[in-house]
C-alpha cells in the first residue's frame, strides 16, 4: 500500500520538540478519518512512523498531525517546511466512539465525559474534544478536559484549551514541575479528578498519555465510581505497517494497529497495563 | 485427428480418487507439473540439511537420506536406500516462498514536484511444491490468516500463494522433536492439498498411495503412468500413520494452554528460561508461522525511495522499540512474548494456534530450549501456585 503524497501547507511549533503539520493532498480530496485513528506518515527517504490524526472531522481545512521529535523519522517530519512533501497512509485503527459514525460505545449514553491527556497525548484526543464540546451544546452534557504536562512549556494547543473553556468545557491544566511564571496547578493529573465535579454514575472517560499515567487515571476513575467499561484508553506500541502484517504492535491479544489504538479499559486491558514489559 | 476427445484416463479421474504411483511416476509427475507451467520445488539436500530447492526430477529429492534431530542438534546421513521421504522437516520452511525474507514493497521516483509510485508485486510462474509435509500445509494455513484472509491482504503474498500447486507427503518417520499430532497438524492429512502422497515400502514394493484433492490434481495425475488404488495400500497407510503417531514421543498438552499462559505472565519460570535463552532469534527464523517483519526505506542520489520489508523477530531488542527504548528489554519478557503469542494470543488474533508442532524451534535452538518442556513447566508452576493460593 503506497502513501498518498501530501504537501505541508502550514506548520506550527507547539513546543521545543513538538510540531504540528497541516497537510493537503497533492491529488484528490482530504482523507476521511474518525477521531482517535492514526496515519502512517512517511518522511521520504528516511522512513515511516505512526502518528495520530489530531484534526477534527468537522473542522474544514488540511489534515492535521502533531509530531514529537523523538527519533530519526519523527525528527525529519518535524523539520519539514511549508511546501515539503510528506507521505500519508491510512487512516488506521479504532476511534474514540464520540460520534454516530464511530464504533458503538459508551460515550453517547452518558451525561459527563472526562478527557484526560498527558503531554502530547492531547493530540489524538483533540478531534474527540471538538466533537464532544459541539455535541454538549445539543445535549446539555458536560465535558471535562484534564491536561497534565511535565512543565508549562510542554502544554500544547493553548488556543484550543481556551476555546473549549469559552464554549463551556471545564478545562484544568497541571504540570509536574512549575516555573517562576507559572500560576497554575502543580501535581499529577489524577489530582484534578477530585476538583472536576463530574457525576461518576453517568460519566465516560477518554485517556491518552504515558502508560503509567493512564493506569493511575483509570484506577482513580474506577475508585471514584466510574464504570470501567466506560473508560477508553489509547495504547501504543511500535507500528511499522498499520495493516496487521508486521507484528510489532502486539500487546497481549491485540494487534494495536487493527484492534486499537483505542480500547476499553476492561479486564484484559487493566491486567496488561499492570504487567511489566508487555 | 480429433483433439477434442481426451484419452480415457483423463476423464476417469476425479477429486477424491485414490491411485497408486510407482517411483518412476513421481519423476513423471514433476515433469508434468513443469509442462503445466509450474516452477517445481521440493525438498533437496544442500549444505548438510534437507531444505527447499528446485526440482528438475525425482533425482533431486532426498532419496536415500535420513535426518537425526534432537534439541539443539540436526544432522543428515546417507542410508543408501530408495526412500525419498524418510525424514522430518529441516531448517527451511515453505514460508520463504510465499513471504520472502527480504522483499521490496514499493519504489518511488521523483516526478516533477511529487513522487510516482510503483507497488512491487512480482509476476512469477506459479509454484508447485512436491514434498511439503502436513505440518507445513498447516503452517501455510496459519500464514494465510495473517497475510491473506484479513481485511487488508498483502498483495505480494496473495500473488505467490494463489495458484500454488501442493503435493503433500505424509510423515512416516517423525523426528524426536516433532509434536504435530498434539497440534492436529500431522502426521497424516485429509485436505487442503492438490495431491497427497503416502510413501510405502514393504513386500508389495516401493510405491506411493496418491489421494487426489483437486480437479487440477486429477488432471496432473491423469498425465502420469498410474494404477488404480488398492485396499492393501490404504491399509498400509493407516498402519504407517499409526506407527508415526506412536513414534512421536514429544507432546504438548493444548487443553487450557491459552488460558494457562495468559494467567502466568508473572510466573518465575520466565526468568528460568531467560537464563538459558540467548535471544538469538533462531526459533523465529526457522518457525514456519512467525510473520514479524521490519519495514525500512532506502534512498539514492536521484531522490528515489524504496520501501523494503525484511523478516524480523520478537527476540530483537528493536522489535518493541518505542520512543525512548524497547518495551521488552529483558530476555524473559521476549521469550514470554514469543511463547505466549505462539500458543495463546494467536487464538485471539487469528482464531488458530500459531504452532503446528514441527519442532524446528527445538532442533534449531542452540541451547536446546524445548517449547513443550517450557509449557509443562509453566503448568507445574501454575498448579503449585494454585495450591499456595488455596492455603
Amino acid at each position: 500500500m503506497t502513501p498518498a503524497v501530501h504537501r505541508v501547507v502550514e506548520r506550527r511549533e507547539e513546543t521545543r520538540d513538538v510540531t504540528t503539520l497541516m497537510l493537503e493532498p497533492v491529488e484528490g480530496p482530504r482523507l476521511a478519518f474518525r477521531p482517535g485513528q492514526f496515519n502512517m506518515l512517511t518522511a521520504f527517504g528516511v522512513g515511516e512512523v505512526a502518528i495520530s490524526v489530531s484534526g477534527a472531522p468537522r473542522e474544514e481545512g488540511p489534515l492535521r498531525h502533531t509530531v514529537r521529535d523523538v527519533g530519526a523519522v519523527s525528527h525529519a517530519l518535524c523539520q519539514r517546511q511549508v511546501g515539503d512533501l510528506v507521505g500519508v497512509r491510512g487512516p488506521f485503527g479504532s476511534d474514540w466512539r464520540v460520534s454516530p459514525d464511530c464504533a458503538p460505545g459508551p460515550i453517547l449514553d452518558v451525561h459527563d465525559v472526562v478527557v484526560i491527556a498527558g503531554g502530547i497525548g492531547l493530540a489524538p484526543l483533540r478531534g474527540a474534544v471538538h466533537e464532544l464540546v459541539a455535541r454538549s451544546h445539543e445535549t446539555g452534557g458536560r465535558v471535562f478536559v484534564l491536561v497534565g504536562a511535565r512543565d508549562p512549556s510542554q502544554v500544547v494547543y493553548h488556543d484550543d484549551l481556551e476555546a473549549w473553556d469559552r464554549e463551556g468545557a471545564v478545562v484544568l491544566v497541571t504540570v509536574d514541575r512549575g516555573t517562576p511564571e507559572w500560576r497554575g496547578r502543580v501535581g499529577l493529573v489524577t489530582a484534578l479528578l477530585a476538583d472536576a465535579g463530574f457525576d461518576p454514575s453517568s460519566t465516560a472517560a477518554l485517556i491518552c498519555g504515558p502508560e503509567i499515567m493512564m493506569r493511575f487515571s483509570a484506577r482513580a476513575l474506577v475508585d471514584s465510581g466510574v464504570d470501567a467499561s466506560r473508560i477508553l484508553v489509547s495504547l501504543e506500541r511500535n507500528m511499522q505497517c498499520g495493516l496487521g502484517w508486521c507484528g510489532h504492535c502486539q500487546l497481549g491479544p491485540f494487534l494495536l494497529c487493527r484492534d486499537g489504538p483505542v480500547v476499553p479499559y476492561s479486564g484484559v486491558v487493566s491486567t496488561l497495563l499492570n504487567e511489566r514489559e508487555r | 485427428m480429433s483433439t477434442t476427445t481426451p484419452p480415457p484416463s483423463e476423464v476417469s479421474l476425479r477429486r477424491g480418487d485414490v491411485v497408486r504411483l510407482w517411483p518412476e511416476g513421481l519423476d513423471g509427475l514433476i515433469g508434468v507439473l513443469r509442462d503445466m507451467g509450474y516452477d517445481v520445488k521440493g525438498p533437496t539436500v544442500r549444505d548438510g540439511a534437507i531444505v527447499p530447492g528446485r526440482l528438475d526430477g525425482a533425482h533431486d529429492l532426498p532419496v536415500g537420506w535420513r535426518d537425526e534431530q534432537s534439541p539443539g542438534r540436526y544432522a543428515v546421513h546417507w542410508a543408501n536406500d530408495e526412500l525419498a521421504f524418510s525424514w522430518a522437516v529441516g531448517p527451511g520452511s515453505w514460508k520463504a516462498e510465499f513471504f520472502p525474507a527480504a522483499q521490496v514493497q514499493w519504489h518511488a521516483e521523483r516526478h516533477g514536484d511529487t513522487y510516482r509510485f510503483n507497488e512491487s508485486v512480482e509476476s512469477l510462474r506459479p509454484l508447485a511444491i512436491v514434498g511439503a509435509r502436513p505440518c507445513e500445509l498447516a503452517a501455510l494455513d496459519v500464514l494465510d490468516r495473517v497475510l491473506r484472509d484479513g481485511a487488508l491482504p498483502d498483495p505480494r503474498y496473495v500473488a505467490r500463494r494463489d495458484g500454488a500447486f501442493v503435493v503433500v507427503v505424509e510423515c512416516a518417520r517423525p523426528a524426536s522433536t516433532c509434536f504435530c499430532s498434539s497440534m492436529g497438524a500431522g502426521p497424516g492429512i485429509e485436505g487442503g492439498f492438490d495431491l497427497a502422497l503416502t510413501e510405502l515400502s514393504d513386500a508389495d514394493g516401493h510405491r506411493y498411495l496418491v489421494r487426489i484433492g483437486s480437479e487440477r490434481g486429477a488432471l496432473a495425475i491423469a498425465r502420469v503412468d498410474h494404477e488404480q488404488g488398492l485396499d492393501v495400500d490404504r491399509a498400509a497407510r493407516v498402519i504407517q500413520l499409526d506407527a508415526s503417531v506412536v513414534g512421536m514421543t514429544r507432546q504438548l498438552e493444548t487443553d487450557g494452554l491459552a488460558e494457562l499462559l495468559v494467567r502466568n505472565q508473572e510466573n518465575p519460570r520466565w526468568l528460568d528460561v531467560a537464563e538459558r535463552c540467548l535471544s538469538c532469534a533462531n526459533c523465529t527464523l526457522v518457525c514456519p508461522t512467525c510473520f514479524c517483519s521490519d519495514v525500512h526505506d532506502t534512498t539514492d542520489v536521484t531522490g528515489a525511495v524504496t520501501r523494503n520489508r525484511t523478516w524480523s523477530s520478537c527476540f530483537d531488542l528493536d522489535h518493541s522499540f518505542l520512543h525512548g527504548g524497547p518495551v521488552r528489554a529483558s530476555s524473559s519478557s521476549r521469550y514470554r512474548q514469543w511463547m505466549t503469542h505462539k500458543l495463546s494470543t494467536w487464538w485471539d488474533q487469528f482464531d488458530t494456534s500459531g504452532c503446528v508442532g514441527c519442532g524446528r524451534c527445538i532442533t534449531w535452538c542452540p541451547v536446546g530450549i524445548d517449547i513443550t518442556d517450557e509449557a509443562k513447566a509453566i503448568g507445574r508452576s501454575d498448579r503449585a501456585l494454585a495450591v499456595g493460593r488455596s492455603r
